[in-house]
C-alpha cells in the first residue's frame, strides 16, 4: 500500500520529430501515509512526474503501482475512474478549474461525478467549505465574484470533497499571500496527520519542504538525482547550489553559525523552531565557555 | 490531437524555411490555382514533381507529411467515392444500378480529385510547417496593405491576427490543463452519447471563456500601460525583405506554369 515508481520513463509526442523525453528511468517509493516533496529546477519534469500519479499521462515505459492499481503503458482509460477518485490532484493555479453557478455546486461536482447523490454531495460541499476556512454564506455565491485566494480555497475544497487517499499538490501556494500560504500548508499537514493522507507536494518553497515533508525527491532534466529525508538533502548546500536549488533559511543560518564554531549534535536544524530549540539547549553552556 | 500536424510549425533550417513569408503565402495561393488548372495526367505529374521538390527542399521527411495527412484521409475518400458514384454519364459505363453510374469519366474525375486534395493539403501543410505563425501574420498584414484604400482597418486586423496567433498555443495549453483538472475530478471527455459528451464540455468551456476574458482584460491594460493608443502610425520591428531565393522560386513556378499550360487538355 504505497506509491511505487518502477523505472518509469515518459516521452512527449513519442514517435514524432517533436519527441521530447520528460522522464527517464525514475524509480521511487513513497510509503503509506507518507509526505513526499518533489523539488527541482523549472522544467525538470516534476509536473510530468505527478501527472503519472493519476494516469493523466501514462508511462511510455516502466510501471507505476499505487495501492491496488497498476499503471503500465498498456493501461486503458476505461479502468482509471476509481484511481482518479483515490488520487486527488490539485493543479497549479487550480482556481482556473471553477465553472459552476454557485460555489456549493462546484465543490459537489467531483463527488457527483463519482456517483454520490446530489443531496449528499451538497451537504458535503458545505462541510468542505468549512474545512478550507470559508463560512456557509459563501455556498450560494458565484465562484467568479471571489478573490484569487478564496477561489483557490474553493478549488481545493472541490478536490478534497472526493475524499482522496492520496493528495497531489502542484505548487498549491504559488501566488498566495504569506498568511494564505501558511493556512493552506497547515491544512494539508493536518489532513496528513489526522486523516492519514499520503501527500505529494511539488514546490519551490524550501521552507515548506523543511517544515512538512518526510521525504524529498530532487529532479533534474527528467531524472531523479537524489532522494532522502530533508536532513539528508539539505545537508549538502554546495550540491544544492550546483542544482540551482536553495537551502531553507534556518539551515543556511545554522550553517553560517557552524562556521563561527557552533555544532549541532541533534543534526542540522532545518526550521526556525528546530534551530531555536537547539540554540536554547546550548544556551546554559555558554557562560562556561567564556566566548 | 498530437497526430494532427496541419497548422504546426517545425523548426528546421532550410531554404524553404528562410523564404519570405509573403512569398510563401502568394506562392501557395497561386499553386492552388495551378492545381485546378491542371487536367491531364502529364500536368499532374509535373505538379507532383513540383510538390515533392518543395518538400525535399524543406528537409522535412516525406513520411512525416503522409502521417499528417492520415487524419484527413476519410474526408478525401468520402469525396472521391461521391465523385465516383454520382458523376454525370460520359465515356464507357462500367457498372450501372438505379441512379448510380460508375463511368470512365467518373473514375478519371475521382482520380483527379484525390490528387488535388492530396497536393493542396501537402502544400499548405508545408507552408505552416516551414513558417512561424507570427511570420504568417506579418506576411498576411503586409499583403493586405492595398486594402487600406477601400477603408479596411488593415493595421487593426493585423494586430488582432498576431495576438490571436500568439495566444493559440497558450489557450491550447490552458485548455489541456483545465481538461486534466476536470478529468481528475471525474469528468469523462469524449465518452457516452452525444448529449453526455456535449454536457461534459461545459466544465471545459466555461473556465476557458472566463480565462480568455481575464486574459484580454490584463493584456489590454498592459498594452495601454506601454503606450499603445491605436493601430495607426506604428513603426515596424519585423521588416520583411525579398531576396534572390524568393525570385528564384517564382522562376521555378513560372516554368511549372508554362509546362502545365502546354500539357493541359484545352
Amino acid at each position: 500500500m504505497s506509491i511505487w515508481f518502477k523505472h518509469v520513463s515518459y516521452t512527449y509526442q513519442a514517435g514524432t520529430p517533436l519527441a521530447t523525453a520528460a522522464l527517464t528511468d525514475v524509480s521511487l517509493r513513497v510509503p503509506d501515509h507518507g509526505y513526499l516533496a518533489i523539488i527541482g529546477h523549472t522544467g525538470s519534469g516534476k509536473s510530468t512526474l505527478i501527472q503519472q500519479l493519476n494516469a493523466l499521462l501514462k508511462p511510455t515505459s516502466g510501471e507505476l503501482v499505487i495501492d491496488d492499481f497498476t499503471i503500465t503503458p498498456q493501461t486503458t482509460n476505461a479502468d482509471l475512474k476509481p484511481l482518479r477518485r483515490h488520487v486527488g490532484m490539485v493543479f497549479q493555479f487550480p482556481e482556473s478549474q471553477l465553472f459552476e453557478e454557485t460555489i456549493q455546486k462546484d465543490i459537489a461536482f467531483g463527488p457527483q461525478n463519482f456517483g454520490m447523490a446530489p443531496a449528499d454531495a451538497a451537504a458535503l460541499a458545505i462541510e468542505m467549505l468549512d474545512l478550507v476556512g470559508l463560512d456557509e454564506s459563501y455556498a450560494q455565491r458565484s465562484p467568479f465574484e471571489l478573490s484569487g485566494g478564496q477561489m483557490r480555497r474553493v478549488a481545493i475544497a472541490g478536490v478534497l470533497a472526493m475524499h482522496p487517499q492520496i493528495l497531489i499538490l502542484d505548487e498549491p501556494t504559488a501566488g498566495l499571500d504569506p498568511q494564505g500560504r501558511q493556512e493552506m500548508m497547515t491544512l494539508f499537514d493536518r489532513l496528513h496527520r489526522e486523516q492519514g493522507l499520503t501527500i505529494v507536494l511539488v514546490t519551490h518553497q524550501m521552507e515548506d519542504v523543511a517544515t512538512y515533508a518526510e521525504q524529498v525527491a530532487v529532479m533534474r532534466q527528467g531524472k531523479l538525482v537524489k532522494s532522502g529525508t530533508p536532513q539528508e538533502i539539505f545537508a549538502d548546500p554546495a550540491w544544492l547550489q550546483a542544482n540551482q536549488l536553495a537551502v531553507p533559511r534556518a539551515a543556511q543560518f545554522a550553517q553560517e553559525l557552524t562556521q563561527r564554531g557552533f555544532s549541532w549534535p541533534a543534526g542540522l536544524p532545518l526550521t526556525a523552531d528546530a534551530l531555536a530549540a537547539q540554540l536554547a539547549a546550548q544556551w546554559p553552556q555558554r557562560g562556561d565557555r567564556h566566548v | 490531437m498530437s497526430k494532427f500536424i496541419f497548422g504546426r510549425y517545425l523548426p528546421l533550417s532550410s531554404v524553404v524555411h528562410r523564404l519570405d513569408p509573403r512569398n510563401k503565402l502568394l506562392l501557395s495561393f497561386c499553386y492552388i490555382i495551378l492545381v485546378f488548372l491542371a487536367n491531364s495526367w502529364v500536368s499532374y505529374l509535373i505538379l507532383i514533381a513540383m510538390t515533392l521538390g518543395a518538400i525535399w527542399a524543406s528537409k522535412i521527411r516525406l513520411g512525416f507529411f503522409l502521417r499528417g495527412i492520415r487524419p484527413l484521409i476519410w474526408l478525401i475518400i468520402f469525396t472521391v467515392i461521391l465523385q465516383l458514384l454520382f458523376s454525370p454519364t460520359g465515356g464507357h459505363v462500367y457498372w450501372h444500378w438505379a441512379f448510380i453510374n460508375i463511368t470512365q469519366f467518373g473514375v478519371i474525375n475521382a482520380g483527379y480529385i484525390f490528387i488535388r486534395f492530396l497536393l493542396i493539403i501537402m502544400m499548405s501543410t508545408l507552408l505552416t510547417l516551414s513558417t512561424q505563425p507570427l511570420d504568417i501574420a506579418t506576411g498576411l498584414a503586409s499583403l493586405m496593405k492595398p486594402l487600406r484604400w477601400v477603408k479596411v482597418p488593415v493595421d487593426t486586423l493585423a494586430m488582432m491576427l498576431s495576438i490571436a496567433l500568439r495566444f493559440v498555443p497558450t489557450l491550447m495549453d490552458e485548455a489541456q490543463k483545465i481538461m486534466n483538472a476536470q478529468r481528475a475530478r471525474g469528468v469523462d471527455f469524449g465518452e457516452g452519447g452525444l448529449i453526455k459528451q456535449a454536457k461534459s464540455l461545459i466544465p471545459l468551456m466555461v473556465p476557458l471563456f472566463m480565462s480568455a476574458f481575464n486574459r484580454a482584460e490584463d493584456l489590454s491594460t498592459a498594452m495601454e500601460a506601454r503606450g499603445y493608443q491605436d493601430s495607426e502610425h506604428r513603426s515596424q520591428y519585423r521588416i520583411l525583405t525579398w531576396q534572390r531565393r524568393d525570385t528564384v522560386t517564382w522562376l521555378i513556378f513560372g516554368v511549372g506554369l508554362i509546362l502545365i499550360l502546354i500539357s493541359r487538355r484545352w
